[in-house]
Order: structure tokens, then C-alpha cells, then sequence
């Protein structure tokens, strides 16, 4: 041990620097956010909470083709299909099992028209499983409700696909 | 009807003192989390109350209604006590400490002794809760504790000797009004330094936090407990820090006084000086729980064994010899 050494160790250098760089750090801005009051910022290809979209004018894009659910590697998504008087073809049944979807975007990929997509949205925790079996309605709601944020998302990230 | 008189004036005078303890005990947990998130760079508790203050009674009312589980094979009555022993012993010091002139709860002559000795008793309470657990983290966690907090009482004993050389008194008071030339920490500050030092690690924070080492030992003593019997615990560990804090400022920043005796200073009521310095010192105990890593049990014996404990001798024989020879001996 040389004399530095042992006066480094005698007056507590080493300590008394640590305490001082803390006492500098205080005053530094925050890293972390006041979460639920303030969220961080999320990317156009944010893959969240899923969601069907509509036409403007009101009539539901998806049109049964049922690639999503081929593709789906969780087997998540199950859809049933009819044809209407119309002669197009529609889903009677379009269920997402939330527990099971691995949220890889897989779907939002395939669909030929825009109609599932992965929205902004991360805080759907649910008190039971039982909510978290996602039916058409629970997905044309989500789709109403986040068309603004989805359209602009899909808009976006347009340029990249 | 005298004595009932008499018993209800001197339980006002206790929740006198133990009220605003309890309460500050409250507001220095949220002040430690605080300062440890800050030095981090994170924001800490900030949600209940205003900059989060009430952060510490919500978690003390999310304890009181959790489940306190007993374990099986523990010993039953041993380990309802032992929360009650640690809480109690690290109240019932709070009777002699000062906070003016006339503010104290029992002026003993011999109070610094008590406090010792309350300090000592402390130990049992954590060897009682790992005895009783009977469940081996906790179990070695208590041996680490004890064999810690004394080690370091040692030092510390040795290091009140030499403020007791310049007193004269055990008198806490006494203590006190001795520093009113010049306080304590001037003359005999690398006593200071070891005092706060071993203050760390009698009440067993970082960085010698090691019987509640969670890498090793889960939670040391602590793990078995749960929901009041645990708040018991860490309410006594914190009036413990308190305690030590406000020993520190008693016995080497001149406790109620003022450091100066300009006018300004002399309108400021006597306590705030005292909690102003507990409240220092106790920023320096949370600031060093950021920054410092844990000792290794050996490095912990080393340093209270071949270095404080040495070195607080020799300043005893120092300060006795300088006291001798220049005559300054207090009668």
C-alpha cells in the first residue's frame, strides 16, 4: 500500500467524492415518467390492443378472407363466414382470445384491406380471463373508438411498408 | 384522585414526545425513498398527498389490513414479541433525549447510559424474531445482526467516553449545555466520523445492511413476518435511525443550540435546532444508502474490530492526556 493509498483511505476520499457527485445528481432532471399521468412515447407500428376497422362510411372492412387466421402463429383468432344478400362476403363471427395472441402483427400484415389492426393501446388489463375473449363487437368498439389514432398510424408508417 | 391526576399528566407528557416521534418516523421513511429515487434519477413516491407525504401512512394502513401469518413450527409467543420488543425499546429511548432546555420527558443524571443500554437491548428483539421464525434466513440473518450491533456498540461506548471526558456529566442536558462554547465535532471530529459510521451500522443500514441482505438472506430476520408485525419492525428500525441521528447531534452538534448566538438565530425556538439537526444527519444516512455498496461480513468485523475500535482508544488516551496536561479537566 502506498502513502496515496492509505490517504485516500484515511479521509474517506473516495466516500466523500461519491457523496458529492449524489448531491450534483439531485438537482439532474428526472429519467423516469409520472406514468399514469404521463405516458411515454409510442411508435405508428406500436403493436397494442387490436381493432376492426370500418369504411367511412360505415360498413366493416373485413371481408372474411381469413388470412389472419391462417397466418395467427398462437391460433388465436377464429372467424366464421356468410355470404350476404348483397353477395359479399362478411364475418359472423370474428373472436380474438387476447391470452392467447402473442402480438406479433402477424395479422395487421396479411389483412388485405386494412380491417385488423394492432392500435396504441396497452392498458387493457382486465379483472378476469373472461374479458380478455375478444368478440367481433368488443373489436368494431375498439376500431370506433381509436379510427382517428389508427388511420394516422397507418398513414405514417405507409412509406416504410 | 392525586395519583390519577398524576398518572394522566405524565401520560400527556409521554404522547407529548411520542406523537411527533411517530409522525416523523412517518414523514423520514417517505423522505428516505425520496432521496434514494432522486440520487437515482427516478421520481419516488409522489402520488398520495401533496409531493407524496402521506405515501408512508398509506402503506402503513395497506399493513394493518394485511394477513399476519404465524408459521407453523415457529415459537409462537417469542415471535408475537419480538416486533413488540424492537418497537417498544426504540420508542421508549426517546424519554431522555432533550429537546430544549426544559422539554424532556425524564432528566436522569444518568442518561446517556440509558440510552446505551436501550441501544444494547435493541439486539434482542432481532435474535428474538430469527429464534422464533425457526427458518434458517432468518435465523442466520439474526446472528449476522447481533454479532454486528455489538461489535459496533463497542466502538461507539468507547467513542461516548471520550465525549464524557470533556463533560463531566452523563447528564444528556448536561451534555449539551457543555457545547455551548464550541461544539464537539470541532475538537473531536474523527470521533465524529467513527460515531456516524458505527451509527450505520447499528442500525443496520447500508452499507452494512448485511443481515437483511436480500441476495443472500431473503430479508434476514424480517422474512417471516408479515402485515402489522412487520410494520412493527420497520417502524422501530426507523425510530432507531432517528434515535442515532438525534444521539449524533446531541452528543457532538450541541443538540438544542444554536451555532451561533446572533439574535436572528436566538429567535428560532430551540427543538427546530435539534430536528434541523437530526434532519441533516438523517439526509446524510439516505444519501449514503445511494451511493455506497454492501460490506462483506469479514470487511464488517475487520472494521469495526482492528480499526474503529483501536482508534477510538487511542483518542481516549489523546483526549485524556490533552485534558490532563492543560489542566481542562471538568470538576
Amino acid at each position: 500500500m502506498n502513502i496515496f493509498r492509505i490517504f485516500k483511505t484515511v479521509f474517506l476520499i473516495d466516500f466523500l467524492t461519491g457523496l458529492l457527485i449524489a448531491i450534483k445528481e439531485i438537482f439532474k432532471p428526472k429519467k423516469t415518467l409520472n406514468y399514469p399521468f404521463e405516458k411515454g412515447k409510442i411508435s405508428p407500428r406500436y403493436r397494442g390492443e387490436h381493432a376492426l376497422r370500418r369504411y367511412p362510411n360505415g360498413e366493416e372492412r373485413c371481408i372474411a378472407c381469413k388470412l389472419c387466421e391462417a397466418v395467427c402463429p398462437a391460433q388465436a383468432i377464429t372467424i366464421e363466414s356468410t355470404a350476404r344478400e348483397d353477395g359479399s362476403r362478411k364475418t359472423t363471427r370474428y373472436d380474438i382470445d387476447m391470452l392467447k395472441c402473442i402480438y406479433c402483427g402477424l395479422c395487421e400484415e396479411s389483412c388485405p384491406v386494412d380491417a385488423i389492426v394492432q392500435g396504441p393501446n396497452f392498458e387493457f388489463a382486465t379483472h378476469t380471463r373472461e374479458e380478455l375473449y375478444y368478440n367481433k363487437e368488443k373489436l368494431l368498439e375498439n376500431g370506433d373508438r381509436w379510427e382517428n389514432v389508427l388511420a394516422a398510424n397507418i398513414k405514417a408508417d405507409n412509406p416504410y411498408r | 384522585m392525586e395519583y390519577i391526576i398524576l398518572l394522566f399528566s405524565e401520560i400527556y407528557k409521554i404522547f407529548y414526545v411520542l406523537i411527533p416521534v411517530l409522525v416523523s418516523v412517518a414523514m423520514i421513511v417517505w423522505l428516505d425513498r425520496r432521496i434514494w429515487a432522486f440520487v437515482q434519477k427516478r421520481r419516488g413516491p409522489n402520488v398520495v398527498g401533496p409531493f407524496g407525504l402521506f405515501q408512508t401512512l398509506a402503506d402503513a394502513l395497506k399493513y394493518i389490513f394485511k394477513e399476519i401469518i404465524i408459521p407453523a413450527s415457529s415459537n409462537k409467543i417469542i415471535f408475537i414479541l419480538a416486533p413488540i420488543v424492537t418497537m417498544t425499546l426504540a420508542l421508549i429511548a426517546w424519554a431522555v433525549i432533550p429537546f430544549s432546555e426544559d422539554y424532556v420527558l425524564a432528566d436522569i443524571n444518568v442518561g446517556i447510559l440509558y440510552i446505551f443500554a436501550i441501544s444494547s437491548l435493541g439486539v434482542y428483539g432481532i435474535i428474538m424474531g430469527g429464534w422464533a421464525s425457526n427458518s434458517k434466513y432468518p435465523f442466520l440473518g439474526s446472528i449476522r445482526s447481533a454479532a454486528q450491533m455489538v461489535s459496533y456498540e463497542v466502538s461507539i461506548g468507547v467513542i461516548i467516553i471520550n465525549v464524557l471526558l470533556c463533560v463531566g456529566s452523563l447528564n444528556l442536558s448536561d451534555i449539551v449545555l457543555a457545547q455551548e462554547k464550541i461544539w464537539f465535532v470541532i475538537p473531536l471530529f474523527p470521533m465524529f466520523v467513527i460515531f456516524f459510521i458505527s451509527s450505520l451500522a447499528e442500525t443496520n443500514r447500508p452499507p452494512f445492511d448485511l443481515p437483511e441482505a436480500e441476495a443472500e438472506l431473503v430479508a434476514g430476520y424480517q422474512t417471516e413476518y408479515s402485515g402489522m408485525m412487520y410494520a412493527m419492525f420497520w417502524l422501530g428500525e426507523y425510530a432507531n435511525i432517528l434515535l442515532m441521528c438525534a444521539l449524533g447531534s446531541i452528543l457532538f452538534l450541541g443538540g438544542w443550540l444554536a451555532p451561533m448566538d446572533i439574535p436572528l438565530f436566538d429567535m428560532i425556538p430551540p427543538p427546530v435546532w435539534l430536528i434541523l439537526k437530526i434532519l441533516f444527519l438523517f439526509v446524510l444516512f439516505a444519501l449514503i444508502k445511494a451511493i455506497v455498496p454492501r460490506y462483506r461480513y469479514d470487511q464488517l468485523m475487520r472494521l469495526g474490530w482492528k480499526v474503529f475500535l483501536p482508534f477510538s482508544l487511542i483518542w481516549v488516551v489523546l483526549t485524556s492526556g490533552y485534558l490532563l496536561y492543560f489542566d481542562l479537566l471538568p470538576v
